[in-house]
């Protein structure tokens, strides 16, 4: 976008929303604009000098500014927003009805009167081509989870969490200060400060156990961070290790599933894929689960992981009492 | 520069919201201040003509008609009612509503947008308060390379050509669809159209896009049947998994945490001198169940049924196999 693509817009809008709101602080309408004030003060300068053919004293844009406020007193013939572009109709509307089959969404009632009155006030710019579900497959118990957390959430309350993880396959209680609960990708999170990590973590709701609501306030330190989503929730960490996998066919879709550094095409369909893991035991189970379909070809301490533990496992078997 | 320019068209838009009868070129020339800055007629032909594309970008309609009744030129005019956006009043928990939608989007394509839309109506005199906390925040990434073009084929209506990896994967194959929407769920996007060459309907998963999407025809061919729920349709496609089947199996003690949370201990059983815990599970994904289980190696056997116990195996020996690159004995 060049810089005037946005100022139109920008200045379109000022009047009508300035003449909604007599004497509104400029601090304010420079937030809801999301420019710097002194941008916002070069913008109500422009349009003082914009106004009607004549362009005399009566015809110009009259805004009065007291102190550090703003009042439109003449408006041009600006009193209405311009409609909503087709971009911008769908990119809300198309989020609102998301929000409708969001799981734990307390007021899905509220979103499709907005829905309802949006659409009656767009007209034709009418969403086209795009639909997103949020709604995610989830156990019974995971309704659960989500209720308890909600409420300590909303209520401020401290949390103990018994939460499973992955990476070590290992089950811990621990206490956390809630932040938000987030959506992304499929999946629903807990955000929470954890005391025991001392930071922000992401907490998955079908891997928390049990949830108690604690008495106590919840307290998450001032510099707590909430994480940026924009890219992804999981960011390469360079002091992981990496492994060099093989994939047959049956299990190209481990590279849509992890996160991988880099997939070179074998060709048919196999593919060599270079992914991180932090922990070697969750990713000797990967590649154990994976059976013929996966090749490690680095690092040998994980090919000597997957041999061992299948050796181990088929001999184990075999003195398995018979049913 | 720039500050002239955005003056000038603010004052070209209120001149021709002011105006009901059509205006000249010419006559815009005249009134609307900056366009006496051109030099020559071609100058200010050429400045006019880039004005009245970046309106009509940023979604100003312009309507053009005859000047007079007995004039042969053309003019330019807005009409009030096609310009203003309509009366719209929010409840504040609608409000609320409407800041969390805006702020769902983690997307180069909507982000933008979504702002916009929020200052028009902030700009209607509705408060919305962007700090407003929500039960769940929701958060859609559009990161795929092919999103964006194969969102803008949607839009323009126009057929698209991808190659194509289908999964288990064999080689790419080249699929030419009319395409009828983007989709996501369950934060994968799909796309869902007709397929040219299978003659039916087809939904593509964009992460296996390989390569660019290119655009086949001319835009605005393609027709969106109108009973089509694209959301069902892909759900339609995917298989929910089939009802759980018991399950026995022999856990080495203190491992397998993650099967663990899902499994009943029912007694105890040492095999091969190890101490186990027999458990019951039920299954929710029986397809990847052998793989799941498999993973656990030594600490997990399976009991029964004996077909899972067969996949297991079958899982185990394969590992060795390509581990070793060679035949192993079953």
């Amino acid at each position: 976008m060049s810089a005037s693509s946005e100022r139109v817009p920008r200045l379109l809008a000022l009047v009508p929303y300035l003449l909604a709101r007599p004497g509104i602080p400029l601090r304010e309408v420079a937030e809801d604009f999301e420019v710097p004030e002194k941008q916002l003060r070069k913008d109500l300068e422009l349009l003082w000098m914009c106004g009607l053919p004549g362009y005399g004293p009566g015809d110009l844009i009259d805004l009065s500014f007291e102190g550090d406020t703003v009042t439109v007193g003449f408006d041009a013939g600006m009193s209405r927003p311009l409609r909503l572009t087709a971009a911008e109709a769908t990119s809300l509307l198309v989020a609102l009805r998301a929000l409708s089959d969001t799981p734990g969404m307390l007021d899905a009632e509220a979103v499709q009167r907005a829905v309802a009155k949006i659409e009656a006030a767009v007209g034709q710019a009418q969403p086209a081509g795009v639909t997103v579900g949020l709604a995610i497959r989830e156990a019974p118990e995971t309704a659960q989870v989500r209720d308890s957390l909600q409420d300590g959430v909303r209520r401020e309350r401290a949390l103990r969490l018994r939460y499973y993880t992955p990476s070590r396959d290992e089950i811990t209680d621990r206490v956390v200060d809630p932040l938000r609960m987030l959506l992304v990708e499929g999946y629903s999170y807990l955000e929470a400060w954890c005391r025991q990590a001392d930071g922000v973590r992401l907490f998955r709701l079908d891997r928390i156990d049990e949830v108690e609501v604690l008495e106590e306030r919840a307290a998450p330190p001032p510099h707590a961070r909430l994480t940026d989503t924009s890219e992804g929730l999981f960011q390469p960490d360079p002091s992981q290790r990496i492994a060099v996998l093989v994939v047959e066919p049956d299990a190209r879709w481990v590279s849509e599933y992890y996160p991988v550094e880099d997939v070179i095409e074998l060709g048919r369909g196999r593919a060599r894929v270079m992914m991180r893991y932090t922990d070697l035991s969750w990713m000797a189970r990967l590649t154990l689960g994976l059976g013929g379909d996966v090749r490690v070809e680095h690092p040998a301490e994980l090919a000597d992981e997957v041999v061992r533990q299948a050796t181990e496992a088929l001999r184990r078997v075999e003195h398995l009492p018979a049913t | 520069m720039s500050t002239t320019r955005a003056e000038r068209l603010v004052n070209l838009v209120l001149c021709l919201l002011s105006t009901r009868q059509f205006l000249s070129a010419e006559r815009i020339r005249g009134i609307v201040p900056g366009y006496s800055d051109a030099l020559s007629d071609e100058a200010f032909y050429r400045m006019f003509e880039r004005d009245k594309t970046e309106l009509r970008d940023l979604g100003v309609p312009l309507e053009t008609g005859r000047t007079g009744s007995f004039e042969t030129t053309d003019g330019y005019r807005i009409a009030r009612r096609d310009y203003e956006l309509g009366d719209i009043d929010l409840e504040p928990d609608e409000a609320a509503a409407v800041a969390l939608a805006a702020r769902l989007w983690d997307s180069p394509q909507f982000t933008g947008a979504a702002h916009g839309a929020l200052i028009k109506l902030r700009a209607a005199g509705v408060d919305v308060d962007q700090d407003v906390r929500a039960a769940v925040e929701p958060k859609v990434r559009t990161s795929e390379p092919a999103f964006p073009s194969l969102l803008a084929a949607v839009q323009a209506g126009q057929v698209v050509e991808f190659d194509y990896r289908r999964l288990p994967a064999t080689d790419v194959a080249t699929r030419t669809i009319e395409p009828w929407g983007v989709v996501a769920r369950r934060g994968r996007w799909y796309l869902v159209g007709h397929d040219r060459d299978r003659n039916a309907a087809r939904c593509f998963r964009l992460s296996r896009v390989v390569g660019q999407v290119r655009t086949v025809g001319k835009p605005g061919v393609v027709e969106r049947p109108a009973d089509v729920d694209l959301l069902s349709f892909v759900a339609t496609t995917q298989n929910d998994p089939a009802p759980a089947s018991p399950t026995r199996l022999w856990v080495a003690k203190g491992r397998a945490q993650g099967l663990r949370r899902r499994a009943n201990v029912v007694g105890e059983q040492l095999v091969d001198g190890e101490l186990g815990d027999l458990v019951e599970i039920e299954l929710r994904f029986p397809d990847s169940a052998a793989r799941w289980i498999a993973g656990f190696g030594p600490d997990v056997l399976v009991i029964e049924p004996e077909v899972l116990a067969k996949s297991v195996r079958e899982r185990l020996l394969g590992a060795l196999r390509s581990q070793r690159g060679a035949e192993v004995g079953s």
